[in-house]
């Protein structure tokens, strides 16, 4: 079981550049559709990333239009940017798609440039920043789970510490259809496999993933529903545990809140959390998009306060 | 003499009537019966599908893999078909071994503006030689015109039928021949048509989808199904011969197996109750009255007023968790001013609809 004491002040490191933060880091977004354009707008906001290449495939791409109106530096070379300009950064988030993040992997490990993964291709170290993020610390490549997974894990992680039994475990998001792009669309199972391997990964507890995709009007905001059989339940235990982890959660995704207190109905416990967005490039229902680029930005913010010289950090390829 | 083909979901949807408690030996001894009575395709498990068995949507006395081997073992002619919606279950757990078990027909089914989200499953269905059905589910939360772009979607990845569910009871004879009329233009293959008995319309509706062009109708025996039931295949099959149409199924085979249905399966036929009549006005999934009711009980609720609420946010099948959230706002409000008829006209939907 990971021990939560050490991460109990996670936050974005504001109190940090006494401690050795220098320069921002610099980081490169491939991938421009709404993930990555997003994510330009949260790194545009930090004060411990800059961003210095945001590249994608297609030249009409609106998001690249976006990005150079605002003085970044572009390219629709894809991966091959990279390649081209090895020195162009220290990091780069990948928001392609599981197919695309597989070819990619390889040629930025060899380029020795760090990776947080925002596909669910599962390579990398799983990590969600208010559960393990100290895990990854190390790590050359991150993987972010799935936006299921940045949202139902810090919750299930509070009930395998205060519940010594778990029988069985479920959990169900529904998000607004137009918040799922195309990739999310053509990859449901991805999205079931991984998120219930980083449950699995991240709790030790095997569990069943579903998805709802739900066309009302006004969109619905992201909801994602825990289900549990749980012997001995025990709610006071694991209030006590869930709150301090939700509002480590929501210092980097102010959204994210308990719909209510869990309770036992029909012979289950039901822990029901509702997750809204900031609304920077995507619509503040699109709480699904939102946690997983906080989580993403939170992860390389560690980093940039915490590993300045950060090639000297990272592990050479074998 | 123009032929339909009549497709029988009675151990799949009536599992719903039961909270998915179908056992072997009922399975077994309908499977039989039906085969013998020329029903051309017997669809079996949970009531949402492979994968659905679930403490959300209730767990399922038999695994898919037993309720499938069962069902194989005990048909001849019929082919067995399988309902999968994407999001429940996967093509590597659940609908690649229903395949290796024999399943000759895959249903694949989303909410009907959805269908771009079927066609990996479809393509993988019939890629492994299977036949593959597109179902638009809610089909009342959508435009003709809006379902004949999606079944199209379907029909481009290689569907071979698309069928509309009326999920909620909510259609009316005339809604039903609008929708059935422009996917017979829209498509190349057949269409289909699944009721539910809501307002009682469920022999009316499937008639009025034959009239308009489908040439698969679903039926189950003695109605088991969800909430108030769907069309019966012993009414269904003898109306269909009056009208003219030939289902290729034989008179007493489909008697025998409503009989059978009466004793050993379905004892008490679903019927419409108040909850029933509500959920179709307000336009929600029939099988949300189980966990309706439940919350209702738990929350001292009026259940009438959790499925307005829920037609009002528009839930849809699979967000049966939204059913405790609301239930539990209800019983915070305690001079609830949500009255179902206001609710009723405040739905787009009925608001046209329910004018004659």
């Amino acid at each position: 079981m990971i021990n939560l004491s050490s991460q109990d002040e996670l936050t974005s490191p504001d109190t940090q550049e006494s401690s050795g933060f220098r320069h921002p880091l610099r980081v490169g977004i491939l991938g421009t559709g709404n993930i990555g354009t997003d994510l330009l707008m949260k790194v545009s906001r930090s004060k411990f990333l800059a961003c210095t290449a945001f590249v994608g495939r297609r030249k009409q791409s609106p998001g690249l239009a976006a990005a150079q109106a605002c003085g970044v530096r572009t390219s629709y070379d894809g991966i091959n940017y990279f390649i081209d300009n090895p020195d162009c950064c220290d990091l780069v988030f990948d928001a392609t798609s599981a197919s695309g993040h597989t070819l990619h992997l390889p040629v930025l490990e060899t380029l020795g440039i760090r990776t947080i993964d925002l596909t669910p291709a599962k390579l990398g170290c799983m990590c969600v920043p208010a559960v393990n993020g100290d895990d990854c610390f190390l790590a050359s490549h991150i993987n972010m789970v799935t936006c299921g997974g940045q949202a139902a894990i810090p919750a299930v992680f509070a009930l395998a510490q205060s519940q010594p039994t778990i029988r069985s475990l479920e959990v169900v998001s529904s998000v607004a259809s137009t918040s799922a792009g195309s990739a999310t669309r053509a990859n449901i199972d991805e999205y079931m496999h991984t998120t219930e391997d980083g449950i699995r990964q991240l709790t030790g507890i095997a569990s069943k993933v579903m998805l709802n995709l739900n066309p009302a009007l006004p969109h619905i905001d992201m909801q994602t529903t825990i289900l549990a059989e749980v012997p001995e339940l025990d709610l006071h235990q694991l209030y006590d545990a869930l709150d301090p982890i939700i509002r480590r959660v929501q210092k980097y995704v102010p959204g994210y809140r308990l719909i209510f207190k869990p309770r036992a109905e029909g012979g289950r416990l039901v822990i029901s959390l509702r997750t809204r967005g900031r609304g920077d490039f995507l619509p503040e229902y699109a709480g699904n998009l939102d946690i997983i680029n906080c989580a993403a930005v939170v992860t390389a913010e560690q980093f940039a306060a915490y590993a300045p010289a950060m090639n000297d950090f990272v592990m050479a390829p074998d | 003499m123009k032929t339909i083909v009549i497709s029988d979901p009675t151990l799949r949807d009536g599992n719903h009537a039961v909270r998915h408690q179908v056992s072997i030996d009922q399975i077994a001894g309908y499977c039989r019966v039906a085969d013998k009575a020329g029903i051309p395709i017997i669809e079996v498990g949970h009531g949402n599908g492979i994968g659905a068995s679930s403490l959300h949507l209730g767990h399922a006395r038999c695994s898919d893999a037993q309720m499938i081997t069962t069902a194989r073992s005990n048909l001849q002619n019929a082919r067995l078909g399988i309902h999968m919606i994407p999001g429940f279950a996967t093509i590597k757990r659940d609908l690649a071994p229903a395949l290796t078990l024999g399943v000759n027909v895959v249903r694949v089914a989303t909410h009907c503006t959805e269908a771009d989200i079927s066609l990996r499953y479809i393509e993988f269905v019939r890629k492994q030689g299977a036949t593959a059905y597109g179902v638009l589910m809610m089909s009342h939360m959508a435009s003709p015109s809006e379902l004949a772009r999606q079944a199209r979607l379907m029909e481009s990845a290689g569907a071979e039928s698309v069928i509309l569910m009326d999920s909620a009871g909510y259609f009316l004879p005339t809604d039903v021949k609008d929708r059935i009329a422009m996917l017979a233009v829209a498509l190349g293959i057949p269409v289909g048509f699944h009721a539910h008995n809501n307002l009682g319309l469920a022999i009316a509706n499937s008639l009025a989808a034959v009239e308009a062009g489908a040439t698969m109708i679903d039926g189950t025996a003695r109605g088991f199904g969800a909430g108030a039931g769907n069309a019966a295949l012993e009414q269904l099959v003898p109306v269909l011969s009056r009208y003219g149409y030939d289902t290729g199924i034989d008179l007493y085979g489909v008697l025998d197996v409503a009989d059978y249905a009466a004793a050993d399966l379905a004892r008490e036929a679903p019927n419409t109750t108040s909850i029933g009549i509500i959920s179709s006005l307000a336009g929600v999934f029939s099988g949300f009255a189980t966990p309706v009711l439940r919350a209702a009980r738990e929350t001292g609720v009026d259940p009438r007023q959790i499925i307005a609420e829920l037609g009002r946010r528009k839930i849809l099948a699979g967000q049966e968790d939204s059913i405790v959230e609301v239930a539990i706002e209800l019983s915070k409000n305690t001079n609830p001013n949500v009255s179902i008829p206001a609710m009723v006209n405040d739905n787009p939907v009925s608001n046209t609809n329910l004018r004659p």
